[in-house]
């Protein structure tokens, strides 16, 4: 059979043969997220496979691996900015299959990009609202003839802009250009952004990038500040381990588009596979 | 009343460059229909016959300038929506004559008709064009630009009291007694009456700007301008970026639609060839040279440029070239980094940050972004 007809096949469902830990606090309740058998070619690239990973309601989870292991593809295939070869997203218990980004989105997840993605033009203000843009609705009319729906959305929109830019204390920024800003502004922005379109699940793609020791360390209070208020799940890749250690509860790790491991930040740092992996097979002899 | 406080603290940049624009348009009006009231021979005859062309031509700068400054598509057929607005709308002021007998309240129908066409048209075209980005999209637009001319050039449209008729290619409608031609393929409407005035045009550029400022300042501008900056952000924020580039291109052709009529019912006739690829690009240089995104920089570019040719009728034979020797030295210097920063300096001094709209020069932005 040709891999074509093989990712046509529609999947079955199949329980998770998930080793993954959720938190204590979530585990009497039904996971945010549930992947099995999530997988996607390039060609003949197999860029991810067999991918299983259950996420809890309120679980900061890590997904770290060395470079080109696939970490970002999966984020690619939660938001289906690609559709999966195969297996299954759950989302809160609902299928996401033929879903798009924008349904997803709707759908309760948010996500950060690796290479900064903000409307760079438009001021900082403007990018939190357009985040915002599904919950404070009003029609184009509405708009164009300034009806009172209008001024009651936007005044609403611009106090939520500002209370969700007061999480990383950047409400005095509100009207610069979101282009100007520095560099790790810019990444706590996109964050903002994100978490102002209301998600169950953030997907954060390397927060840290970029960022000197003492900005580190207060982006990871930041995001178990998120995490506690929202009480959302978070699930982030990042290359710093002392972040993913700090504040993840759960890690998974990646290599050639395959998990290598699962398990508590203890664990995982006890694991020969995941040395192997990032450090390399030590020479017998 | 209460919002009041609140709108003028909220007072942005944005806010202000619309109230700079509606003033200079409101005082620009005002001024000439003083000198029109007060001196003999009014603004002098070379401009009197272009004040109706200026404003439909500032209307479709504005319109343009919707779709390629903010929406970030370049379009190079919108002369097609003008002619669509020109021909329908005309059709139906010439069709409603016994009807509604007072001239600017047919204007007004004439004018919400053309746009309505222009709108669906507009819609339609859309649903192809829309699904493809940059160079392509232009290609397509300016296609559709060149259908809608050879299709218009063959339309015959009689009106008689048995009702319209309607033929294509051959003008094959028997009209009854009294029964008039509306539009009559290759040689175009006949105009009964030249019924736009230039107040008429006044309040469809105020209109526009209106429109196109309270729509860029919304919730859809923004969805529409986030669209352009990042499509993959965009979406990953929930906008559909699809829907959002149809609002703004529908808008641009409904208003494209209405500049059309306007301009139609000026002219004592016109044929569709008027509105060619050549006069699409003539508004594309009014949207460039104005500023992508910058509608006041539209507005005085439509003019000018509008008045330029017939200022120039004294180097006769040499008159374009005069004019495009003019057109390239006022690029260069709007493009000069001493006066551009001079600008800036201008405009800093307001108070806060850059404008929401990008500047001159960001054409080739879409490309990086790419």
């Amino acid at each position: 059979m040709s891999r074509a007809q093989e990712g046509r096949k529609p999947t079955k469902m199949v329980p998770v043969p998930s080793h993954s830990i959720i938190p204590e606090r979530d585990i009497d309740k039904s996971p945010i997220l549930e992947c099995s058998h999530l997988g996607i070619d390039f060609g003949g690239l197999r860029a991810v496979d067999d991918f299983n990973l259950t996420i809890g309601r309120t679980e900061i989870a890590g997904l770290i691996g060395p470079n080109g292991a696939g970490k970002t593809t999966v984020f690619n295939l939660l938001t289906k900015v690609y559709q999966p070869t195969r297996g299954t997203i759950l989302l809160d218990g609902k299928d996401t299959s033929g879903k798009t980004t924008v349904q997803i989105n709707r759908m309760g997840i948010a996500r950060t990009f690796q290479n900064i993605r903000l409307f760079s033009n438009l001021s900082v203000e403007d990018n939190v609202k357009i985040g915002l843009h599904n919950q404070e609705r009003y029609s184009a009319i509405e708009g164009v003839l300034r009806l009172p729906s209008y001024w009651k959305r936007e005044r609403s929109a611009h106090e939520r802009a500002l209370e969700l830019l007061s999480i990383f204390d950047m409400q005095d920024l509100a009207n610069h250009k979101a282009g100007s800003l520095p560099y790790g502004a810019q990444r706590r922005l996109e964050i903002v952004r994100a978490l102002a379109t209301n998600p169950s699940l953030l997907l954060l793609d390397e927060p840290a990038a970029g960022m000197n020791p003492s900005e580190t360390a207060e982006l990871m209070d930041n995001i178990v500040k998120i995490r506690d208020t929202f009480q959302i799940a978070v699930m982030l890749i990042e290359h710093d381990m002392k972040l993913v250690m700090g504040i993840c509860e759960g890690i998974c790790v990646l290599n050639f588009g395959q998990i290598i491991a699962k398990g508590t930040p203890a664990e995982i740092q006890a694991n020969p596979a995941v040395i192997e992996a990032y450090l390399g097979k030590r020479k017998e002899g | 009343m209460s919002n009041m406080g609140k709108r003028l603290t909220g007072m942005k940049r944005s806010t202000r460059t619309s109230m700079a624009t509606y003033g200079m348009v409101i005082l620009a009006y005002i001024v000439i229909q003083l000198i029109r009231g007060l001196r003999d021979g009014g603004v002098g005859p070379l401009l009197e016959g272009q004040l109706i062309p200026i404003c439909a031509y500032v209307t479709m700068a504005l319109a343009l300038n919707l779709v390629v400054g903010i929406s970030g598509e370049l379009s190079l057929g919108h002369a097609g929506f003008m002619s669509i607005g020109a021909f329908a709308g005309c059709s139906m002021a010439m069709g409603l004559e016994s009807v509604i007998p007072a001239a600017p309240l047919r204007l007004a129908a004439a004018m919400v008709f053309g746009a309505a066409v222009a709108a669906v048209l507009g819609f339609l075209i859309g649903i192809p064009v829309l699904r493809l980005n940059g160079d392509y999209l232009a290609i397509v637009t300016l296609a559709f630009g060149e259908i809608i001319k050879g299709v218009v050039t063959n339309i015959y449209l009689g009106l008689d009291s048995a009702g319209l008729h309607f033929s294509f290619l051959t003008n094959g409608n028997e009209l009854l007694d009294g029964g008039k031609e509306l539009i009559k393929g290759p040689v175009g409407v006949m105009n009964s009456e030249r019924i736009s005035t230039f107040t008429a045009g006044f309040i469809l550029v105020m209109i526009a700007l209106i429109v196109i400022f309270n729509l860029v300042n919304s919730r859809t501008g923004r969805a529409i301008m986030a669209a352009r900056d990042n499509r993959i952000a965009a979406e990953s924020v929930g906008i559909s970026v699809t829907k959002y580039k149809m609002i703004a291109f529908a808008t641009s052709a409904a208003l494209a639609g209405a500049a059309g009529t306007l301009y139609g019912c000026s002219q004592v006739t016109f044929v569709a060839t008027k509105f060619d690829f050549n006069t699409s690009i003539l508004i594309l240089v009014f949207v460039v040279l104005g500023g992508l995104g910058n509608m006041w920089g539209s507005v005085i570019a439509a003019a000018a440029l509008t008045i330029l040719p017939e200022a120039l009728r004294q180097f006769q034979d040499y008159r374009m070239l005069v004019y495009a020797i003019v057109l390239i030295l006022v690029m260069l210097a709007t493009n000069n980094p001493t006066l551009q920063s001079f600008f800036a300096r201008l405009f800093r001094r307001g108070g806060d940050d850059d404008d929401a709209a990008p500047r001159k020069g960001k054409l080739s932005r879409k490309e990086a972004a790419r």
